[in-house]
């Protein structure tokens, strides 16, 4: 089956696992804090950053899309603003595939990196307090370690959506080979194609046997750190 | 030292106190509800009280009037958590290290394996928490709190969690952590068992107030300060270990008076000091003979306070110190009573536990 597949589908699968880790890296620290701030602190404006967190899994996709396109396109005020200062563009390029993705993976990774650490006994980062740990010191010393499980569980999830993300994309930069066209969008052009068939089973099996090994890896890495955070001997 | 002084409305009553820990191990004693987990949550800085001002070791922690609350991590108070809260994902020797690399350069710090030796807890060091057991992740949480150089150590309940059995294995490293480190030392308790065996002092407190405040013997001698009343009041005794007996029978020596215990652990020449129950104790006007309890000692009445009931508790101060008996009116009269009056109280040998006989603290 390899031998069939076409310069254009492996550059479908590269573009499709640049996107997705693109996304799912930049996405993970401000997913991190952002769970945080929902699981321990209370502050005005709490619930809107809850819905306005959520809202990428309750809308439809090409809604988000749409947004997006508003957004960040070239006219848009902020696409405007990033194009001139820094000379960063989103519209019709994978920087605005990986931009998609990462904001309708956003609430997988939060979701599951908040009830880690709402799982995590708040008398336990009292203890490290009083022992003389400043909050960061608490966090990255006792929070943090006890979150990784969590924290893997929300990027693979993450990083799953984004391999996997259509709607959005299609509605914000397009379909094209090479920029946009990662492996959902290469296989809705496929069916649509007269013989493509065989090209949309492919892509299929590339998706996959992907998604089954960030799964796989995922499992490992868990229950290694299971064993280490469950505060057993490993 | 540290000076506390609070008030705080809570739920059902207003915590209003003011007192003094001095070094050695203070008992901030009294029932559930009586105030003490608010306070302690209030010098370890975990509360902010509505009023108030703490010092420790003369370093200003709290002062409302001036505005000054220290976040707990700026205060190096050393806490000792009822459930003990050792972090699950680190071992033993870097849960005991963690606050070391916090506390200043200069602060004085106990040394690694000294505490590790004198908490017996060398062969856990690469072990986690989760396989601890209970009494274990007590010593261990000992060791972290004393480790971080604190001002001060705070001990929540730390024995409240545990068994028996459990109680039992603890109370020795706070007996050595009282003596061999100059910290001082505030431990919440309810248990008079507790107080006696460990407290240098002792604040009582009831219904957010400090009811009575001094010596161990002082306090646990005053039944009006005791939880369950009269039925938790005893007396205190200094003692030394002379020799143990083939029977079984371990012989102390208590102000020139012998005493039998059931074996005790201790060494020949120890000090212990004893928890004696005031209903553990018979009065007699005349030297018993032909009984079968081993322990007289003979003493004039200092003092008789009636009780609530048809109780009276009598202070007798014999050669071996203050001890108290809780005997009937009934019988106070029959016996004619007064102060001054000379007797002989007789302490069964069986009714000193082996949970309150303790090494000797500096001030019994």
């Amino acid at each position: 089956m390899i031998d069939g597949v076409t310069p254009a589908e492996w550059e479908a699968v590269r573009l499709s696992l640049r996107v997705a880790t693109t996304a799912t890296l930049v996405s993970l620290p401000l997913g991190v804090v952002v769970a945080y701030a929902l699981a321990r602190w209370r502050f005005p404006g709490r619930e809107l950053l809850n819905i306005a967190v959520h809202l990428p899994l309750i809308m439809p996709p090409v809604v988000t899309g749409y947004l997006l396109l508003l957004a960040f396109g070239t006219q848009g005020p902020i696409g405007g603003l990033l194009d001139r200062a820094f000379g960063v563009t989103f519209a019709f390029r994978w920087t605005g595939a990986a931009l998609a993705s990462g904001v309708m993976a956003f609430p997988f990774l939060v979701r599951a990196v908040r009830l880690s650490i709402e799982a995590v006994d708040p008398k336990l980062e009292q203890a490290a307090a009083t022992l003389g740990a400043a909050r960061p010191w608490v966090f990255l010393t006792v929070t943090l370690p006890l979150i990784v499980p969590g924290v893997i569980a929300g990027t693979v999830l993450a990083f799953a959506k984004g391999m996997g993300e259509f709607g959005a994309t299609i509605t914000f930069v397009s379909n094209i080979p090479g920029q946009t066209q990662t492996i959902p969008l290469a296989i809705d052009l496929a069916l649509e194609t007269p013989g493509g068939a065989a090209r949309a089973a492919r892509l299929a099996v590339f998706s996959i046997i992907l998604a089954a090994l960030a799964l796989a890896l995922s499992e490992w890495v868990s229950r290694r750190v299971a064993a280490r955070v469950g505060g057993r001997d490993a | 030292m540290l000076e506390v002084t609070l008030k705080q409305e809570l739920p059902g009553f207003t915590l209003d106190v003011s007192f003094e820990v001095p070094t050695g191990l203070t008992v901030l004693f009294g029932r559930s509800g009586a105030g003490k987990t608010s306070i302690i949550n209030a010098v370890a800085g975990l509360s902010r009280p509505q009023a108030g001002r703490i010092v420790a070791d003369g370093r200003v922690l709290l002062d409302t009037d001036a505005g000054t609350c220290l976040p707990p991590h700026r205060r190096r108070i050393g806490y000792i958590f009822q459930e003990g809260r050792l972090f699950p994902h680190m071992t033993v020797r870097r849960n005991l290290a963690y606050g070391a690399r916090f506390a200043p350069r200069d602060a004085p710090r106990e040394d690694m394996g000294r505490v590790v030796e004198m908490l017996a807890i060398g062969d856990l060091l690469d072990r986690r928490p989760g396989a601890l057991s209970g009494g274990e992740k007590q010593r261990v949480a000992i060791g972290r709190a004393l480790l971080a150089a604190p001002r001060l150590i705070l001990a929540d309940e730390p024995l409240a969690a545990l068994d028996e059995e459990r109680k039992g294995e603890i109370l020795p490293y706070f007996e050595r952590l009282r003596d061999e480190v100059q910290v001082p030392i505030l431990y919440v308790s309810h248990a008079a068992s507790e107080v006696g065996r460990l407290a240098t002092s002792v604040v009582a407190l009831a219904d957010g107030k400090v009811l009575r405040q001094g010596s161990a013997a002082e306090v646990l001698g005053d039944p009006a300060v005791l939880p369950a009343g009269a039925r938790e009041a005893g007396a205190i005794l200094a003692a030394r270990v002379v020799r143990h007996h083939a029977d079984g029978l371990t012989e102390l020596e208590a102000g020139g008076v012998p005493l039998f215990l059931p074996r005790i652990g201790r060494a020949s020449g120890a000090p212990v000091r004893l928890r004696i129950a005031a209903h553990d104790v018979i009065l007699s006007r005349d030297l018993p003979r032909g009984l079968s309890a081993l322990n007289i000692l003979p003493g004039t009445v200092a003092a008789l306070r009636p009780g609530a009931g048809p109780g009276v508790m009598v202070a007798v101060d014999t050669p071996a110190g203050r001890v108290l008996a809780r005997i009937t009116e009934r019988s106070a009269r029959a016996l004619d009573l007064a102060e001054g009056a000379a007797l002989h109280a007789i302490v069964k040998t069986v009714s000193v536990a082996p949970g309150d006989v303790g090494g000797s603290g500096a001030a019994a």
